[in-house]
């Protein structure tokens, strides 16, 4: 089957069912998003579709409505995305391993909603589970990246 | 000169940090050199200048040896060489390096002493002298116990400067310089004309000279990375998916593998039956591990599948099924026979409590506790007739080293560890059991690496928990003040089960078990603190503030019911009973930040206030709740630790943070329960920890008035969940000594 993904396109011959984070991470060998859970509890498999966030852990791949993108393409030209810029100034990060997942949530929600309240992050990103606790910076760093993108 | 001396010449640092006291080993193996790994396959015109600074032409490479679990240690490791040696971190290349005996950590081991940390006595200072002897002589290479920035930041510092002043010297012999009129910068020494030479062209001619041993450390006062705002070296990488974590390691001809194993720890396989399982698409092989099956596939996904649909009659493991089974035998084990230690016995405690008018008892109960880490454990390895490659993140490289040599019948010499940063650990790393299934498994396909991933369910199912624990605490007031307090904690032994998994069981009491308890510094006139050591249940381990992580819980809430009943002021009391001038400042820190007045808020707010110390930190916590109509939030949270000097504000921030929350999530909502030998939590939909709307603003000070640096991934773990409790006791009058605290109360 046709995949579009971070603007290149794959044939990939697997199961329909396969989840889309598996195709990508162990065919296609883009590894960004994470397995964390494998039942959209964590929110680490986070990735685009058409531009909205999804847990591709619970895409089945033969079910793709669109363009994939995934952390390694958020920014377009390899540049850093605002969120991306916001988690480095921040040192959001700790262990890492569920922040492609939080940035991909984090720039959906901006997508949507240039300035959020403290409510509105807490809801948009109620399903990205981090353990170490980095969530303060996850906020003040999400709240700086509205703040970059309104300015443009 | 011959290379012998070479090396021994340049091993300096370690052996002039090793301490006369090797009582048990004498003082020869103590005091000798051990010698610098890196000088081992050094390519001409490149240097090691000491173990942890090697220079080729292509650039520096740092090596951190102690592992990176998102602590932020390799950052750090790498900014304090960087401080003395004049490099910007960021240039450099960090590498873990392979496991040696000139990587040993001292400071875990005389940690582990049955000595308060805030003793500084002769006889403890005697005893952790003996103990960092024994550890260099066993060359354990260990990171854990908030040790990594104690054990290593003098020696890393040193380590810089001892690079610095040899290219210096390097530089001074080919110029005709003397080494005093030339200075380094931005990796290169400077001439007094100006002119600069670069350190990876001085490299060839530093390797040939002796290293310049004679070096003074740099000044707090003359730091211009240490201490101020500085940027973690993964920051980037972890921003942009670029990190590659154990599970993301991609190499040609890879294949993908996964393992089950007994859900009843250390039970045995009677059989199974992989008919099916071994014709769905993609296996290519299923084969017996070591107390379970490993299936192998052509992607992780297919190798799960697969797992799931092999048939396995598993034998029960040694220990009860259930968790009130388990419970039953802690409540038995609380008698003489299983009695182990009593470390803290001040004045008569049992002629207090038999003369008080109203003496007060309680008991206390915490669960086990997965570690859960975000990242499902994995391990790549290739084996070969001949050599064994291992892909992984670990806490315990020399043994893990070691026990896979062993495995795979080679040398350990023959086994290469190629160590990652992990995504998560909170000590679940400190065991290698998902490493050698791993090993067994590469062993059935020589040449091809295979990465062996643990499902989630798997991961949580065969965790090394935080053990259960009971408390029984009795105590006395009188006048208004705290009297008497007497605490028995009663659990399986977290040193006995890992240790026994890893090393051997060492001897002498186990201060894991009451750590929390027996090494607080009150000054409590009847005072007792009793381990008592329950027969083992599920194998434990370490995890995030071992020991203090349930006795720092027991024992100051225990303190807070009697400052209660003595209608003292939680803060006032604690600040009277103190008897320690660090502990005392992060307690009047905590209390200015948050303007304390009391614990009572009015209109169903309360404010708890806690004190612990662990890991050589006072740590003072307090935390404001609010009883909603939905249920409890968490409104604020302040808290104040002494490190004695912070070297990385940002991330010593993010570290106490990070254990307060951990703290906090684990006793509002988690807990394994165990039916079948097994635990019933085994995905985040049942143990999910704390989630961003639970997450209350958070406001850290860091004091640097304790006379030891000492780690803060841990510290403040211990007293996030005393404070809650005794918050919710504020606002509610509802008392709890029972984690999760959802079991008794409903969290907005």
């Amino acid at each position: 089957m046709q995949l579009l993904v971070n603007g290149t396109p794959h044939t990939v011959t697997v199961e329909d069912e396969m989840p889309l984070l598996w195709v990508l991470r162990d065919v296609l060998n883009i590894t960004g998003p994470k397995y964390g859970c494998g039942i959209a509890q964590c929110g680490a498999c986070t990735v685009h579709i058409d531009g909205a966030a999804v847990r591709s852990c619970q895409v089945a791949v033969g079910d793709v409505w669109g363009a994939v993108t995934t952390i390694e393409a958020l920014a377009p030209d390899a540049a850093l995305h605002p969120v991306q810029a916001a988690w480095i100034d921040h040192q959001v990060a700790q262990c890492g391993y569920c922040q492609s997942g939080q940035m991909m949530q984090a720039a959906d929600l901006l997508a949507r909603n240039p300035a959020p309240s403290d409510a509105e992050i807490d809801d948009a990103m109620a399903g990205n589970l981090c353990r170490c606790g980095t969530y303060p910076r996850i906020r003040a760093a999400i709240h700086a990246a509205a703040a970059a993108l309104r300015k443009g | 000169m011959s290379r012998t001396r070479t090396i021994a010449r340049r091993s300096f640092l370690i052996g002039s940090a090793a301490i006369a006291g090797g009582v048990a080993f004498g003082a020869y193996l103590v005091a000798r050199p051990i010698p610098n790994p890196l000088l081992q396959g050094l390519a001409e015109g490149e240097a090691a200048l000491t173990p942890f600074v090697r220079i080729t032409d292509k650039g520096i490479i740092l090596i951190v040896p102690r592992a990176d679990v998102g602590q932020g240690i390799a950052s750090l490791q790498a900014h304090l060489i960087a401080e003395e040696l004049d490099i910007d971190p960021a240039t450099a290349t960090l590498d873990p390096g392979q496991p040696h005996a000139a990587y040993y950590n001292a400071t875990v081991a005389a940690d582990g002493l049955p000595f308060a940390l805030y003793d500084d006595g002769r006889l403890a200072r005697m005893a952790r002298a003996g103990a960092k002897g024994v550890i260099k002589v066993m060359g354990m290479q260990i990171t854990g116990g908030s040790s990594s920035t104690p054990d290593m930041h003098e020696t890393l510092r040193r380590a810089g400067a001892v690079a610095r002043e040899t290219l210096k010297q390097a530089a001074a012999q080919r110029t005709g310089i003397t080494r005093a009129d030339l200075r380094t910068e931005n990796a290169a020494v400077i001439l007094p004309d100006g002119t600069t030479i670069a350190y990876v062209d001085l490299a060839g001619e530093a390797a040939a000279i002796d290293p310049v041993t004679d070096v003074t450390l740099r000044r707090p006062d003359q730091w211009r990375l240490l201490g101020q705002t500085m940027q973690r070296t993964d920051m980037v990488a972890k921003s942009t998916g670029a990190q590659v974590y154990g599970i993301d390691l991609r190499l040609p001809g890879m294949e993908f593998a996964t393992v089950r194993r007994n859900p009843g720890i250390g039970g045995a396989v009677n059989g199974y039956d992989a008919g099916k399982a071994a014709t769905m698409p993609g296996v290519i092989g299923i084969v017996p591990v070591t107390g379970g099956v490993g299936v192998i596939a052509d992607n992780t996904w297919r190798a799960f599948r697969a797992a799931e649909a092999v048939q396995i009659d598993w034998a029960a493991p040694a220990y009860p099924a259930t968790s009130d089974e388990m419970w039953r035998v802690l409540d038995a084990a609380h008698t003489d026979a299983h009695r182990n230690s009593r470390l803290r016995n001040d004045g008569d405690v049992d002629a207090a409590l038999s003369q008080a008018a109203h003496p007060l008892s309680a008991e206390y109960r915490t669960p086990y506790l997965a570690h859960g880490a975000l990242e499902p454990l994995s391990a790549t390895v290739l084996y070969t007739a001949d050599r064994l490659d291992i892909w992984t993140a670990t806490q315990v490289p020399d043994v893990l080293r070691d026990r896979a040599a062993a495995l795979a019948g080679l040398d350990p010499a023959r086994v290469t560890l190629h160590l990652l940063h992990a995504g998560g650990s909170f000590g679940r790393r400190l065991d290698i059991d998902y490493v050698l299934p791993a090993v067994e498994i590469a062993m059935t396909r020589p040449g091809t690496p295979v990465q062996t991933t643990l499902s989630r369910e798997e991961d949580m199912t065969h965790d090394f928990p935080r053990p259960m624990q009971l408390a029984r605490c009795r105590g006395a007031v009188q006048d208004g003040r705290v009297a008497a307090l007497s605490l028995d904690t009663i659990g399986p032994s977290v040193s006995e089960s890992w240790f026994g998994r890893i090393l051997f069981a060492p001897p002498g009491p186990d201060t894991l078990l009451v750590l929390g308890a027996y090494d607080q510094p009150y000054a409590i006139p009847d005072y007792r603190v009793t381990g008592y050591k329950a027969p083992s249940l599920v194998p434990v381990g370490s995890w995030r503030s071992p020991g203090a992580c349930s006795n720092v819980f027991f024992h100051d809430t225990f303190l807070d019911e009697l400052i209660h009943a003595a209608g003292a002021d939680p803060l006032a009391e604690r600040l009277r009973l103190i008897d320690h001038a660090p502990s005392r400042g992060v307690l009047e820190a905590v209390g200015e930040m948050c303007n304390w007045s009391g614990p009572a808020l009015g209109d169903g707010r309360g404010r708890g206030i806690a004190y612990g110390f662990a890991h050589g930190v006072p740590v003072a916590t307090v935390v404001d709740v609010t009883a909603t109509d939905l249920g409890i939030t968490i409104d604020a949270v302040w808290i104040a630790v002494d490190c004695g000097t912070v070297y990385d504000p940002v991330n010593a921030e993010a570290q106490v943070t990070g254990s307060t929350i951990w703290g906090l999530a684990h006793a509002m909502n988690c807990e394994l329960t165990y039916e079948d030998h097994a635990p019933v939590q085994t995905n985040f939909d049942r143990f999910e920890g704390m989630r961003l709307h639970q997450t209350p603003g958070l406001s850290v000070r860091l004091l640097e008035q304790g006379p030891h640096v000492r780690g803060l991934g841990e510290p403040a773990t211990a007293t996030a969940a005393p404070a809650l409790g005794n918050a919710i006791f504020a606002a509610t009058g509802q008392r709890l000594r029972e984690m999760p605290f959802s079991s008794s109360v409903t969290f907005a």
